[in-house]
C-alpha cells in the first residue's frame, strides 16, 4: 500500500505540470494582453505598454515564463494582480474559505439526499417510484445550474421575504449558502441519486443476495449488510470525484449569487486576462482534483477487498 | 401421481417434533415466470418427497425445472417475475407456502440450508468468510462477534479447510474453487439442518476436486443424519451418493427410480437416452450417442408428452397426451418399489 | 495501476444475457437476437424514447427552418415594445406571444432563431470528439505499451482540467465567438472522455475469443481493429456521446450565459439569459423563457441518450 501511495504519488507530477501547462498555454499563446485590458479604451502608448510588459515578464519566451512562475508557485509565491495590485495569495486565503464552505455545504446535501433518494428508488426498481425518481434526476440534469439559479433567484425575489437571499452578502451564515448551495447541489445530487439506484438494484440480483436469503438472515441485515456494503463501493468513490467536480460548479454559482469565493475571483480576473492569477487558482484546482482522486483510489481498496495494489 | 416413498428404513429425524411422516414432501408444485415471451412455464406439476439421511438426486438438463423446484422449497424465488399458481411443499407436515415470512425465515438456514453452484458469485465478496460463516450464529443463535468467528474456525475445521485460524479473515475471492466450496458446505451446515438443498454443487469444480467434495458432503450426511436433494445434470456424480433419483424434464419427473435400478433398466426413453450419451470405455470407436434436438422453449412446451419431439420412440399418443407418472412393474406384474415412469410406452423401454 | 480482479470476473462473458428472464430456463428459449435489433424492439416501446424523438425532430426543424415558426426578425428592434410583457391569453405563435425584450425584441422570435446555435454546437462538439476519442481510445487500447501510455499521460493532463474552467479559459482569449469556434474549444476539452470509454472497451474485446481467433487466422491489423472490434466497441461509444450531447448544449449555454459563449450576432439562449440578469425583477420572462428552453432541449437529449443506453446496456435489463 505504502509503495502504491508512492508511485501514484510519483505520477501525479506529470500530470500536475501538464494540466497546468496547459492552462498556462491557453491562458498566454492564446490571443488577449493583460496589459492593454488594464488599460482599457485610453489611448496608450506602444512604448510604455512594452515597458510594463518586459517589467512583468510577459515578453519573454512562454515556457521560460512557466518556469519562472512555477519555481515561485512552489515557494509559495502565487505574484501580484496586476490591475489591483494585491498580493494573489491573499485573495485566494480570503476566497478560498468561502468556496469551501459552499462546496461541504452542497457535498452534504448532495451525500444525504442523492443517497436517500438512490437507495429507496433502488430498493423498488422499476415502481413507480423508482420512475418518479428517474424523471426528477433527469429533470434536475438537464437543467445548467444557471437556470436552476435564475429560477430560485426569481422565486427568491418574488416570494421569499427575509428568509431567503438571492444574493449572498455574509458568506458565513448558512441561511444564506443555503440557495447557492441547493443550485451547486442539484446536478452531483442527481447523478449520485441515479448511480445509487443503479448500484442498488444491480446488486439486489447479485447471486450473494440469494444466498443471504437462503440464510435465513432478516431482511433489514440483508439489506443493511450484504447489499449496502456492495452498493456503495462505486457510489463512494463517485462522491469523492464529486468534491472537484464541485469547486469548479462553483465558477457558475458563485457569480448567480455574488459570493466572493474563488470562483468569482478566477472568472473575474480571467475577464481582465490576469494570467497570474487564472493559473494560480486553476493550479489550486487541478491540485485538488488530482488528490481527491489518489484518495478515491485508496478510498476503494479499502471498501473492497478484491482490489490489491500491486 | 405416485410419489416415491423410502421412509421405513431410515432412522426418524432428529429434533423435537416427533412428526411421523417424510421430511420433505412436494405436492403437485407449479411454478412459472412472466417474461418478455410470455409465461414461462418452469416446473408444471412435481411430487417428492425426502426423508431424513435420505439422498434425493433431481436430474435434468439446464431448463429442466430442478433448480426453480429447489429454490421454491427454499422459498427464494424473485417474485415477480415468478409465481406459484399451485402445488404445497411440506416441511415436517407444514405447508410452508402457507407460513409467514418471518416463520418461512426462520426454517431458512436453521432446517433447510442450500448450497449454491458457484460459490464465488454466492459469497459475499466484500465481507470475509469469517463474518459470512459467523453470521449464521449471530443472527439464529444471538451468539457475540467473538464466538461466532470461534465456532466459523470450527466449521472450517470441519469441511477440512487447512490453517482454517489463519484464513478464517480472508476473502471469498482469496480461496481456490474447492475450497469456497467446502465454505459454502460449512455454511450450509453451520446450525446442522435436517434438510440440505445442493445444487449443483460440483458442476463449477475440477473432476479431482469434484469427487473429494461430493465425499465430504455424503460424510457430513452421514453424520448428521440429514436429507440431502442433490440436484445435478451429471449422472455420474449420482451414482455413489444417491438413493433415489427423479429425472425431470420441462418441469415434469419423467422417470423415478432407487438409484441402481435406473442404471441398469431405464424406464423412460429419456432416461435412456442420458444414460447412453455418457461415453464408455468399452464401447470405443463406436459413436457416442446423444439426444436429438434442444430442450423445450418453456412458453410454448410441446402439446403432450414434452419430450414428444425429440423421442425415438414417439407416437401420435405422445403428441397428443400427457402421459401420468405411474408405477412401474416387472413384466409380470410384480412390484417395482419405488419406481415410476411418464411414459406412454414404459413397458416397451424397460423390458422390450 | 490497481489491479481490479473484478473487472476481469464480471466481463468474463461479454454476451448480452438471454432474453427469458426464467433462471435455469435453458437454451433454445429464445431465438436469436442481435443487440441492435433487440435495442430497436426496446426503444420503440419506450415512452421517454418516443417522447424526446418528437421534441428533437422538432427542435431540428426550428433549427434549420426557424422563419415556419415566425415570421418576426429575432434582431428587430423597436424601443416602443420596450420589456412589454406578453399577453395572458391568446395570440400564440405571434411575435408578442412571449413578450419583449430590454430593447424591444421579440422574445419568442430569439428563443426560435437561438436553437440554431444550441443544435449545431451540440451535435458539432459530439461529432468531433466522437470522432477524436475513438480513434485516440482505440490507438491507446489495441497496440498497448508506450503509445498507450503516452495517450493516457495526456488524456489525464485534459481530464486534470475542469471542463468549464478550460473552456472558460480558451473561449475568453477570443473576441469573436462564432459557432465554430465554441465547438472547436469545446472538442478540444471534451475529447477525453470517450477516449477512456473507447480504450476500456477495445482492451475487453481486444481479449475476446473471436478476436483471438480472428488473429490466430492471421487477419491483418486494419481488419482486426475495423471489422471485429470497432462495430463492437460502437455501443458503449454511442451510448456515453449521445448522453454526452446534452451535456455540451447545457456546457454552451452556460458558457454564453457566463458571457464567453457565443457572441452577437448569434442569437443564442444563455447569452439572452446572461443580458437579461439586471432585469430579473422587472422583467422576469426575458430570463425564463430561454432558460425553460435550453432545460427543454437539454431533457430532450437526456431522455434520448437514456433511452438508448437502456435499450443497449444488456445488464441493465
Amino acid at each position: 500500500m505504502g509503495r502504491y501511495v508512492a508511485r501514484r504519488l510519483l505520477q501525479m507530477i506529470p500530470v500536475f505540470i501538464g494540466s497546468t501547462l496547459l492552462i498556462f498555454l491557453m491562458m498566454y499563446v492564446l490571443p488577449g494582453d493583460p496589459v492593454r485590458t488594464a488599460m482599457g479604451d485610453q489611448q496608450f502608448d506602444p512604448a510604455i505598454v512594452a515597458s510594463i510588459k518586459k517589467d512583468l515578464g510577459l515578453d519573454q519566451p512562454v515556457l521560460l515564463q512557466y518556469w519562472h512562475y512555477m519555481t515561485n508557485l512552489v515557494q509559495g509565491d502565487f505574484g501580484t494582480q496586476i490591475s489591483s495590485g494585491r498580493e494573489i495569495s491573499d485573495v485566494i486565503s480570503e476566497a478560498f474559505p468561502v468556496t469551501l464552505r459552499l462546496t461541504l455545504f452542497a457535498f452534504t446535501f448532495v451525500t444525504l439526499v442523492g443517497l436517500g433518494l438512490g437507495i429507496v428508488a433502488g430498493l423498488k426498481p422499476d415502481t413507480l417510484r423508482d420512475r418518479g425518481l428517474l424523471l426528477l434526476t433527469l429533470v434536475l440534469v438537464s437543467m445548467p445550474s444557471f437556470v436552476l439559479g435564475i429560477l430560485l433567484q426569481w422565486v427568491a425575489l418574488e416570494y421569499g421575504g427575509d428568509t431567503f437571499k438571492a444574493t449572498v452578502t455574509d458568506s458565513t451564515n448558512f441561511s444564506e449558502l443555503l440557495l447557492p448551495a441547493t443550485v451547486l447541489a442539484a446536478l452531483s445530487l442527481a447523478y449520485v441519486a441515479r448511480l445509487t439506484r443503479t448500484s442498488v438494484a444491480e446488486n439486489l440480483r447479485a447471486d450473494y443476495m440469494r444466498t443471504a436469503v437462503a440464510k435465513g438472515l432478516p431482511r433489514r441485515r440483508i439489506i443493511g449488510v450484504h447489499l449496502m456494503r456492495n452498493s456503495m463501493i462505486p457510489v463512494v468513490t463517485f462522491l469523492g470525484i464529486e468534491i472537484g467536480n464541485l469547486m469548479t460548479g462553483a465558477i457558475v454559482t458563485e457569480s448567480i449569487f455574488n459570493v466572493r469565493g474563488v470562483g468569482i475571483e478566477i472568472y473575474e480576473a480571467l475577464l481582465r486576462r490576469e494570467g497570474a492569477t487564472v493559473v494560480g487558482i486553476a493550479s489550486l484546482i487541478v491540485l485538488i482534483y488530482l488528490a481527491t482522486s489518489l484518495i478515491v483510489d485508496l478510498l476503494y481498496a479499502v471498501l473492497d477487498p478484491r482490489i490489491r495494489y500491486a | 401421481m405416485t410419489t416415491i416413498d423410502k421412509t421405513s428404513s431410515v432412522p426418524s429425524p432428529r429434533g423435537s417434533d416427533d412428526f411421523g411422516g417424510p421430511l420433505l414432501e412436494v405436492r403437485d408444485l407449479h411454478v412459472e415466470f412472466s417474461t418478455r415471451d410470455g409465461v414461462a412455464k418452469a416446473v408444471n406439476g412435481v411430487n417428492y418427497t425426502v426423508s431424513a439421511g435420505e439422498t434425493l438426486a433431481v436430474l435434468g438438463e439446464s431448463g429442466s425445472g430442478k433448480s426453480v423446484t429447489a429454490q421454491a422449497i427454499m422459498g427464494i424465488l424473485d417474485m415477480p417475475p415468478g409465481r406459484i399458481p399451485k402445488g404445497e411443499i411440506f416441511f415436517r407436515g407444514q405447508d410452508m407456502l402457507k407460513m409467514s415470512n418471518d416463520e418461512r425465515r426462520k426454517i431458512r438456514g436453521q432446517k433447510i440450508a442450500m448450497i449454491f453452484q458457484d460459490a464465488l458469485s454466492s459469497l459475499n465478496p466484500v465481507l470475509s468468510v469469517g463474518y459470512q460463516l459467523g453470521e449464521m450464529f449471530r443472527v439464529h443463535q444471538g451468539l457475540s462477534k467473538k464466538e461466532a468467528k470461534a465456532k466459523a474456525i470450527d466449521l472450517m475445521d470441519r469441511v477440512k479447510i487447512p490453517a482454517a485460524k489463519a484464513r478464517v479473515n480472508d476473502y471469498p475471492h482469496q480461496f481456490s474453487g474447492g475450497m469456497r466450496q467446502r465454505i459454502m458446505i460449512a455454511m450450509a451446515l453451520a446450525l446442522e439442518p435436517d434438510l440440505i438443498i445442493a445444487d449443483e454443487p460440483t458442476t463449477a469444480l475440477d473432476v479431482t476436486v469434484q469427487a473429494q467434495v461430493m465425499d465430504l458432503l455424503a460424510d457430513l450426511q452421514r453424520e448428521y443424519n440429514m436429507g440431502l436433494i442433490l440436484i445435478t445434470h451429471d449422472l455420474g456424480v449420482v451414482a455413489d451418493v444417491a438413493d433415489k433419483i427423479a429425472v425431470m424434464y420441462a418441469g415434469r419427473i419423467v422417470e423415478t427410480a432407487p438409484v441402481h435400478e435406473l442404471y441398469k433398466r431405464p424406464a423412460h426413453p429419456y432416461t435412456r437416452g442420458l444414460l447412453d450419451s455418457i461415453p464408455r470405455l468399452d464401447q470405443k470407436g463406436s459413436e457416442l450417442y446423444a439426444i436429438k434436438g434442444l430442450p423445450p422453449n418453456l412458453t410454448r412446451i410441446p402439446s403432450g408428452c414434452a419430450f414428444n419431439p425429440r423421442c425415438p420412440k414417439a407416437q401420435d399418443i405422445c403428441r397428443t397426451d400427457i402421459p401420468a407418472l405411474l408405477p412401474v412393474t416387472e413384466r409380470d406384474g410384480g412390484e417395482l418399489p419405488g419406481r415410476g415412469s411418464a411414459c406412454h410406452f414404459w413397458k416397451e423401454t424397460i423390458h422390450g | 495501476m490497481p489491479d481490479k480482479t473484478v473487472e476481469k470476473v464480471t466481463t468474463a462473458t461479454g454476451e448480452p444475457a438471454p432474453a427469458v428472464v426464467a433462471p435455469d430456463s435453458g437454451p433454445g428459449a429464445a431465438k436469436a437476437r442481435s443487440l441492435w435489433s433487440d435495442a430497436w424492439h426496446d426503444l420503440r416501446r419506450n415512452p421517454l424514447f418516443l417522447i424526446s424523438a418528437v421534441l428533437i425532430v422538432f427542435l431540428l426543424v426550428m433549427a434549420a427552418w426557424p422563419s415556419l415558426f415566425t415570421s418576426a426578425s429575432p434582431r428587430d428592434a423597436d424601443l416602443a415594445n420596450h420589456f412589454r410583457e406578453a399577453p395572458h391569453w391568446g395570440n400564440f405563435f405571434s411575435p408578442e406571444w412571449l413578450g419583449y425584450d430590454l430593447q424591444g425584441r421579440s422574445v419568442y422570435a430569439r428563443i426560435v432563431y437561438g436553437a440554431r446555435a444550441s443544435i449545431m454546437v451540440g451535435v458539432g462538439v459530439t461529432v468531433c470528439v466522437t470522432i477524436i476519442g475513438t480513434v485516440v481510445g482505440m490507438i491507446a487500447g489495441y497496440f498497448g505499451g508506450w503509445l498507450d501510455a503516452v495517450l493516457s499521460r495526456v488524456t489525464d493532463v485534459f481530464l486534470g482540467i475542469p471542463f468549464i474552467l478550460g473552456a472558460l479559459v480558451v473561449l475568453n482569449a477570443f473576441d469573436q465567438r462564432s459557432v465554430w469556434v465554441v465547438i472547436m474549444a469545446l472538442a478540444f476539452l471534451g475529447w477525453t472522455q470517450i477516449a477512456r470509454v473507447a480504450r476500456g472497451a477495445v482492451i475487453t474485446i481486444k481479449q475476446a475469443d473471436y478476436v483471438v481467433a480472428a488473429r490466430a487466422l492471421g487477419a491483418s491489423t486494419y481488419r482486426i481493429m475495423f471489422k471485429h472490434i470497432l462495430p463492437n466497441a460502437l455501443a458503449p461509444i454511442i451510448v456515453v456521446a449521445t448522453i454526452a450531447l446534452g451535456g455540451y448544449i447545457a456546457a454552451e449555454a452556460t458558457l454564453s450565459f457566463l458571457g464567453v459563449g457565443l457572441t452577437e450576432p448569434t442569437v443564442s439562449w444563455g447569452g439572452d439569459v446572461n443580458s437579461g440578469r439586471a432585469d430579473l425583477r422587472v422583467a422576469p420572462h426575458t430570463l425564463i423563457v430561454p432558460s425553460v428552453m435550453v432545460s427543454i432541449t437539454v431533457l430532450s437529449f437526456l431522455m434520448f441518450g437514456d433511452a438508448v443506453r437502456n435499450a443497449l446496456d444488456p445488464k441493465l435489463r
